[in-house]
């Protein structure tokens, strides 16, 4: 069994309104860094996974993502899988 | 008729459903906890309450659909069992499948605990049938993620099959952007899936359902059921 780790990025799918963003990207406004915009804010998460291959490792982490970590109607999630 | 309410660590409106189901409606009820695995018979209709299930973590109600008592909950509503999800219920059953959509972030990243007004859009179910049509309603609201989203062809099949139950209105009972408090998708407060057998609603009937705590507005959905059970 190899060891991996998971870097998994979760932001709000493009299209719905993300008003965490928004209301800091009026923050940074109000700080004069008005050359700041598009701001989408989103989750981080990191885990460990065993598995045979990358592949593998791969396939536990999306389903993971899929059923639980993200939420396919209102989130899209990046994986970045490195073996430790 | 019996209610079962289930309890999850966090739920906070799981006492007032069985005290409007129970005392205010003389029915029967039980407190069911979500690590059972099965629901008892002779079960009519399932309270998913209001609450902050597994404290809101990662999603509302991401953890809760993983509960033991929520593959039973699926089974009962797939054999045509009455399922009523309120405020977190409601995202609980979104995040399980059991109804479609989502609860995004309120539009104006606010938590809002107030009374809003509902129009009754369709009473011709099981949860509404005690209601008159478009009637207004008074009903109070308490959430941060009550801003319902589907993609465009959910909403239209939705609007197409009068599967919205309430909407937010103003007083006279127009349905306005202003009397919207979350930016909800044509002003959607509650919807039932395609069998009609599972609702799910933001606002707290089970809170207005006595003149004692300041009205009984909330009172006909329990009736509905009561209704709709007694008539089957």
């Amino acid at each position: 069994m190899k060891h991996y780790n998971a870097e998994i990025k979760i932001t709000l799918r493009e299209g719905i309104l993300d008003v965490q963003g928004k209301t800091v990207e009026h923050a940074l406004s109000s700080m004069n860094l008005n050359q700041i915009s598009h701001i989408r804010i989103g989750k981080y998460i990191s885990l460990a996974v065993e598995a045979e291959s990358e592949d593998k490792a791969y396939s536990v982490v999306n389903n993971a993502c899929r059923e639980l970590l993200a939420n396919p109607i209102m989130e899209d999630f990046e994986i970045l899988l490195r073996e430790v | 008729m019996k209610f079962g309410v289930i309890s999850f660590p966090g739920s906070n409106c799981d006492h007032d459903a069985l005290y409007a189901a129970g005392t205010c409606l003389g029915e029967e009820v039980v407190n069911l906890w979500h690590k059972s695995d099965e629901i008892p018979s002779g079960i009519d209709c399932i309270v998913i309450p209001g609450g902050f299930s597994f404290g809101d973590y990662l999603r509302c109600g991401a953890i809760a659909r993983f509960s033991p008592i929520m593959k039973q909950v699926a089974q009962f509503a797939n054999s045509d069992g009455l399922v009523v999800g309120i405020c977190n219920g409601f995202q609980i059953l979104t995040e399980a499948g059991l109804l479609p959509g989502v609860l995004l972030r309120n539009s104006n990243m606010k938590f809002k605990c107030k009374d809003v007004f509902l129009s009754v859009s369709n009473n011709e179910t099981a949860f509404t049938n005690a209601y008159e049509k478009h009637k207004v309603i008074r009903i109070p609201i308490a959430h941060g993620e009550g801003n319902y989203f589907a993609d465009a062809t959910t909403i239209e099949v939705l609007e197409h099959t009068n599967r919205i139950a309430f909407r937010y209105c103003e007083e006279n009972g127009d349905i306005t952007p202003k009397a919207n408090p979350n930016g909800s998708i044509n002003n959607i407060a509650g919807i039932i899936n395609d069998r009609g057998n599972v609702l799910g609603m933001m606002p707290h009937p089970e809170r207005y359902s006595d003149v004692v705590v300041g009205a009984d507005d909330g009172l006909a959905v329990f009736k509905s059921i009561q209704n709709f059970v007694h008539n089957a």
